[in-house]
């Protein structure tokens, strides 16, 4: 991409061109948030390996369970750790391309298999 | 032409949004962002195709030498609660940076290679004890493509590590561009990206049972 030399852009002051690129200081998390959610990550690991030793227990909630815990550490890492929840809509945008995609791919191959047949 | 380019870059990342701040390109974004996040949008369906031909394949093996038989759950857990935290002190990196503190931006950064190590270092035993267990590279179809999909996975972190310790070393020696925290968060977003695969691969290959 071209470098823009318009005028307008070159006389923006220092804190109003942030150097990340598209996110607000003020959405930035103190490291103590991200020791909490990493802590909070730790502990729903050791929940789904304790899930996995008691699967029988559950039945068929075992899976959606470990599915679902597995989309919330998942999710919480891309919003907060990569930022993407305060980022801009277009890193977003590039990224939940290419992983709509690789789920559509998934799904396509795998119906392809009859992998879901009983 | 340029004023139109903007407009409809606007239009698409949300012009109006409150923290919408306005880069010295086209977009008004870091172009060396924009392009980390399409790699890595690029990456996803590498992953993808992985661990579909795992899941496809996950069940063509003999009858001792199988996910049920070989797994060591207690070990892999310790290898993904390491990696996790490599994630936590890569942020931590990054905010230190953002304060300028080049100091704990290089220990943040050597902590997050040296976990990355434990984890390359287990996963390198892992595949040594199945190996000596029996399963080989071509023993299955189930083997080829677990050793496929966590074989590139090791080589994703592996490369991390060493981005890593180029930039510890870029910063020790005052190479690195005027924009540093910008480079430090470019290199935490592959790292948390290699630890978000891990998140899927820990689930969908060690802990669904086959």
């Amino acid at each position: 991409m071209t470098t823009d030399t318009h005028p307008e852009h070159s006389e923006h002051s220092a804190h109003e061109v942030h150097p990340h690129g598209g996110h607000d200081d003020q959405h930035h998390w103190s490291d103590l948030q991200y020791i909490k959610l990493a802590l909070a990550l730790a502990v729903i690991t050791a929940l789904e390996v304790a899930l996995s030793y008691t699967k029988d227990d559950f039945g068929a909630l075992f899976m959606p369970l470990l599915l679902i815990m597995m989309a919330i550490k998942f999710f919480a890492v891309v919003f907060y750790f990569m930022h993407l929840k305060f980022d801009n809509r277009l890193f977003g945008l590039l990224f939940y391309t290419g992983l709509f995609l690789a789920i559509g791919v998934y799904c396509a191959a795998l119906l392809t298999f009859h992998f879901f047949a009983p | 032409m340029a004023d139109a380019v903007i407009h409809a870059a606007d239009a698409l990342t949300g012009g109006d949004a409150p923290d919408h701040v306005v880069h010295h390109t086209t977009t008004g974004l870091s172009n060396n962002k924009l392009a980390m996040w399409l790699f890595l949008g690029s990456e996803c369906l590498l992953f993808g195709g992985l661990i579909s031909t795992y899941m496809l394949y996950r069940g063509r093996h003999s009858e001792n030498l199988g996910p049920d038989q070989i797994w060591d759950i207690p070990f892999t857990s310790v290898s993904s609660f390491i990696l996790l935290m490599s994630s936590l002190t890569m942020v931590l990196a990054v905010t230190a940076a953002r304060r300028r503190d080049d100091r704990n931006t290089k220990v943040w950064l050597c902590v997050t290679a040296l976990l990355g190590a434990c984890f390359v270092a287990g996963q390198v035993y892992e595949f040594t004890t199945f190996y000596r267990e029996g399963l080989g590279f071509t023993t299955s179809l189930f083997s080829s493509s677990f050793y496929t999909l966590t074989g590139f996975h090791g080589v994703h972190v592996s490369v991390g590590i060493v981005i890593l310790l180029s930039v510890v070393g870029m910063i020790a020696r005052g190479r690195t561009p005027s924009d540093k925290s910008e480079l430090v968060e470019i290199v935490g977003l592959y790292w948390h990206f290699v630890d978000i695969v891990w998140i899927l691969i820990f689930t969908l290959v060690y802990l669904i049972p086959a």
